[in-house]
């Protein structure tokens, strides 16, 4: 190949850079992302429980799990969360990124206040979370809803209320996030198409759906995803809220505290490898299955 | 400093440095203990004697915060890293001898007959198979905390608590407060199975109506009785009919009397230290209330043992240290530092702290307490907690979810002792 | 901006309801910062005012050996490590959006994969190879599992698939070799997805727990969400000092924030977001 250099094209030796740019990252993501979890994958065969003796076990941590009743409630949740989680934080990001965008008074100011929650850490908030949810008189919620005339509600103390209570936090501390990226993929859209809509006499809904929308797709399929992701993986405000239990009775429990639980509090390594497994594949088939749809046509 | 001086002391302390590199006459081993600022302050004291009287050994204190103790120990471990003596809350003792992260105690150093002259009893849970893995420097237990201010405002007298449950109740009543529209807004007592409760129904209730918790050989569930019912029963009246308290009351039964909003509440020694801190709280210690003549208490403690780790000279190093912070003086360090209860009898039982006004009912509690030898302490506290909540929130009937629970713990031991 | 004109009125309410909404959400934040100035009597009524003010919490915080110790190593990794992302996740981004070789989509859905693998699992691995080659208790030990990112690789393709290949072209023309084209043209044009990056990324750092833990002992190298988990105890939380160090934590990352918001928003047109 030396001698010939002169001799490649110009889309080889673009793929040669491409290579050389590409060089470090692979490496680096081979050794410190993949090689771990194939390390982590093959430790889910076995009944690893810190050290050393490791004895391959094939799948019988697999049959475990599924046959674990806890196993499935918490499956259940984590979706619970993604199906809850995703679409209102898409709906009220867009809805405030929207409105925001077209304000131009102050509009630094409100993009602080809304972005502030993303910046706090999940104890904090979660404690102050708990205060908003005590019964009457402590707790903020339970009063506004006495005083409109309504019951009382119990928020952390029902196995049907925790989880959604507990999601709240977590989506309040992460649409900060999503109203940033549509904000910043509404400034992007060329002015010339809404110059051109007003001159056809659209409608501000008509615009919204046929103009704004569709050119938004990159930054909403970017967001789905990674909003997904977030959600299947959501940990901290349920730890910090449920004194990490996930209760009660399991029903505010997401898959990565029960890995957590497995692997470190009760050390059973193997077991909990399992389950990291169970846990990206459901990732991987999510992301993939939302990028297809959400594609370009 | 002249510069002369300064120069040898230089040469010196290099010279000193490059000596004890290849650790030819210097043994440093590791501590690890959690990150507790009493314990820190405690332990720290303790190795600057234990390395003035034992010159060739020097000991490396690290500590760790609490919440993951046991992920950095989990991953240092494995890795060949960690401590030579480490800490452990005893009921972790056999997780950890299941991942082989203990060695026994020498014999020689620990005698047998002398731990169990001198130690409470609660202490020869650490012996498996015959051998010592590990060996407490204070021990704790629980007892009922109550609020002066409230009780005085409750007409009640603020220096009598109550001694027995009958009168726990009755006392309780008259010191919970509610709304108009029936919101609780002081709680007589806490409920809350999370924090000590599980261990008070498990080694005190059960047995004060007439049960017990574990077989003699531990390895079965023996409260799935008439007597486990009934007193599970009386633990969820408390808030079902008796309407003393709540759970989840101002998220936890610590938060709600350190707020001043729960009278009474049991709890541990380690919350003297908090409470004593809480700006404007006068609050009183008595022995856990009687029943039908029959006390019971509760008693935990954290142990120090040696790792597998520590081979050869460390070990030796190691044996010398743990001797160290176990003996009696150590013990009484313990105590003015950390407010832990001594775990050696004599020190214990001295009169001076037998009827100190704090420590006297803990430590008198110790002379009739168990303490539960669990082998998944989490998982077993869970077990518990979900009993009440199904009965709570999901209706379920008291004799079936006591049975549900029995039958969960049953399935933790099988799992454990089959191995 | 958009050309319509917007009724009076309808504008003032939709700035109302924006301005009452932000209110609403950043009311837990005020709550916290308020429990940060009360004595631990105070700090179990949500209220906005101390009724006996303190700054004795942040005396408390600031004496606790260390605070301003892990304040500055969290800084310090944060910066390094947000710079080494803005650098390899941006060329790399560059290298898939722009470039056609075989292995692309594999590369790609490989490197997006790698963000599913949840981090709790890959700690361990980790720490055993921090040990072998010697970065415990080492900056470079706490920093070297986020130099690169799935995360921001796959924000930075997105935002240079719109950018003209046009521009390049003309780059290359010019003489510019690839690795100039990128650094010279391409990256100008996508600066406000890199101000994007930046935050997320210092923010993730900031904030990161469980892996800094793992592998730092000496106390002088905490990072900061390590330090303040000191006063989580066995039994009990100093609520009042959570509550102060959260405060104090939140600083840096409000100031990043506001120095750079402007930018991201503003320049993303020149980028263009294209579908």
């Amino acid at each position: 190949m030396i001698g010939r250099s002169q001799d490649l094209t110009i889309a080889q030796k673009r793929a040669i850079w491409a290579w050389a740019f590409l060089s470090m990252p692979v490496v680096f993501y081979v050794t410190i992302r993949f090689y771990p979890a194939a390390q982590a994958f093959g430790a889910s065969f076995t009944n690893w429980n810190i050290v050393g003796r490791m004895e391959f076990i094939g799948l019988a941590n697999y049959s475990r799990l599924l046959q674990d009743p806890a196993f499935w409630k918490v499956i259940g949740n984590t979706f619970a969360y993604l199906g809850l989680g995703v679409p209102i934080s898409m709906l009220a990001s867009f809805v405030i990124a929207y409105f925001l965008d077209r304000v131009r008074f102050g509009h630094g100011l409100l993009r602080a206040l809304y972005f502030i929650p993303h910046l706090t850490t999940a104890v904090a908030m979660a404690w102050v979370w708990r205060w908003f949810y005590q019964p009457a008189p402590v707790g903020a919620f339970n009063v506004w809803l006495v005083g409109l005339g309504f019951p009382q509600v119990a928020f952390l103390r029902s196995t049907t209320h925790a989880l959604p209570a507990v999601l709240a936090p977590a989506i309040w501390a992460g649409i900060g996030f999503q109203i940033v990226i549509f904000l910043a993929g509404l400034k992007a859209i060329p002015r010339t198409y809404y110059e051109a809509a007003t001159i056809d006499g659209a409608g501000a809904w008509r615009v919204l759906f046929e103009i704004t929308l569709p050119l938004l797709r990159p930054t909403i399929v970017f967001l789905v995803v990674t909003s997904s992701i977030a959600y299947l993986r959501i940990f901290d405000y349920v730890y910090a809220m449920t004194n990490g239990q996930g209760g009660p009775l399991d029903s505010t429990k997401p898959l990565v505290l029960k890995i957590f639980e497995t692997a470190f509090a009760h050390f059973e390594m193997g077991y909990a490898a399992t389950q990291t497994v169970v846990l990206f594949a459901i990732l991987l088939v999510i992301s993939r299955m939302q990028i297809r749809l959400l594609r370009s046509r | 400093m002249k510069t002369g001086k300064a120069a040898f002391w230089l040469g010196a302390i290099l010279a000193a440095l490059w000596w004890s590199g290849p650790a030819r006459a210097q043994v440093e081993i590791e501590y690890w203990q959690y990150t507790f600022a009493q314990r820190v302050q405690a332990i720290d004291e303790l190795i600057k004697r234990f390395e003035a009287a034992n010159p060739g050994i020097k000991v490396k204190h690290t500590h760790v915060p609490y919440d993951d103790f046991r992920v950095k120990i989990a991953a240092a471990i494995p890795a060949g890293q960690g401590p030579d003596v480490v800490q452990l809350f005893y009921g972790w003792l056999q997780d950890y001898l299941k991942a082989g992260l203990l060695q026994p105690l020498p014999a020689a150093a620990f005698p047998a007959s002398e731990v169990e002259k001198e130690f409470f009893p609660i202490v020869q849970q650490m012996k498996v198979d015959g051998k010592y893995y590990a060996l407490p420097t204070a021990v704790r237990s629980l007892a009922l905390f109550w609020n002066k201010a409230l009780f005085k405002e409750a007409g009640l007298d603020p220096e009598k608590p109550p001694a027995t449950l009958d009168e726990l109740v009755e006392y309780a009543k008259k010191l919970t407060k509610r709304s108009p529209n029936g919101d609780l807004l002081q709680a007589g007592l806490t409920i809350d199975m999370g924090g000590q409760d599980h261990h008070w129904l498990r080694e005190v209730l059960i047995r004060q109506y007439g049960g017990a918790p574990y077989s003699a050989d531990k390895k079965t569930v023996t409260y799935n009785t008439d007597a486990g019912v009934a007193a599970t029963q009386w633990y969820i009246d408390l808030a079902a009919k008796n309407k003393v308290g709540q759970i989840g009351f101002l998220t936890d039964g610590v938060t709600a009397f350190r707020s001043g909003k729960a009278a009474m509440t049991i709890d541990g020694s380690f919350r003297l230290g908090a409470l004593d801190g809480q700006k404007g709280l006068d609050y009183g210690v008595a022995e856990l209330p009687a029943h039908k003549g029959i006390k019971a208490n509760f008693a935990s403690y954290w142990v120090n043992g040696i790792t597998t780790k520590a081979i050869g000279a460390k070990q030796d190093a190691a044996v010398k240290f743990l001797k160290f912070i176990t003996t009696p003086e150590a013990m009484e360090l313990w105590m003015t530092t950390v407010g832990e209860l001594p775990a050696r009898k004599s020190v214990a039982e001295k009169d001076a702290n037998k009827n100190h006004a704090k420590y006297g009912p803990f430590i008198r509690g110790l002379s009739y307490a168990y303490a539960t030898d669990f082998v998944n302490e989490s998982a077993q506290r869970k077990v518990l907690i979900d009993m009440v909540d199904k009965v709570a929130l999901k209706n379920v009937p008291t004799k079936e979810a006591v049975a549900q629970a029995a039958a969960e713990e049953q399935n933790l031991l099988d799992a454990f002792y089959k191995k | 901006m958009i050309g319509i004109r917007k009724t009076a009125p309808g504008h003032i309410a939709a700035w109302t309801l924006l301005l009452l909404g932000g209110i609403v959400m950043v009311m837990p934040f005020v709550f916290m910062l308020a429990a940060s100035f009360k004595y631990n009597n105070e700090i179990y009524e949500l209220s906005l005012l101390p009724h006996e003010p303190t700054l004795d919490n942040y005396r408390r915080l600031f004496e606790r050996s260390g605070f301003l110790r892990w304040f500055g190593n969290s800084l310090l990794i944060g910066t390094l490590t947000t710079a080494s992302v803005l650098f390899f996740d941006s060329l790399v981004g560059y290298t898939l959006a722009k470039f056609r070789f075989r292995g692309r989509y594999l590369v790609f859905v490989a490197i997006l994969s790698t963000l599913m693998i949840p981090t709790e699992m890959l700690v361990l691995p980790w720490y055993s190879m921090a040990r072998t080659f010697g970065w415990l208790d080492t900056y470079w030990g706490v920093a070297f599992p986020g130099l690169m990112t799935g995360f921001g690789t796959f924000l930075m393709k997105q935002f240079f698939e719109g950018v003209p290949d046009d521009l390049l072209d003309a780059g290359r023309l010019d003489g510019l070799n690839e690795f100039q084209v990128w650094w010279q043209v391409a990256m100008p044009l996508v600066a406000p997805a890199l101000s994007a990056l930046a935050i997320f990324t210092f923010l993730g750092n900031w904030t990161a727990f469980l892996w800094p833990l793992i592998v730092i002992t000496d106390r002088n190298l905490y990072t900061l969400p390590v330090g303040l988990a000191s006063f989580s105890g066995e039994f009990q939380t100093e609520w009042e000092m959570v509550m102060t160090g959260a405060s104090v934590a939140t600083i840096p990352t409000i100031l990043v924030f506001l120095l750079l918001q402007r930018y991201i928003i503003r320049g993303i047109a020149m980028a263009g977001l294209k579908a």
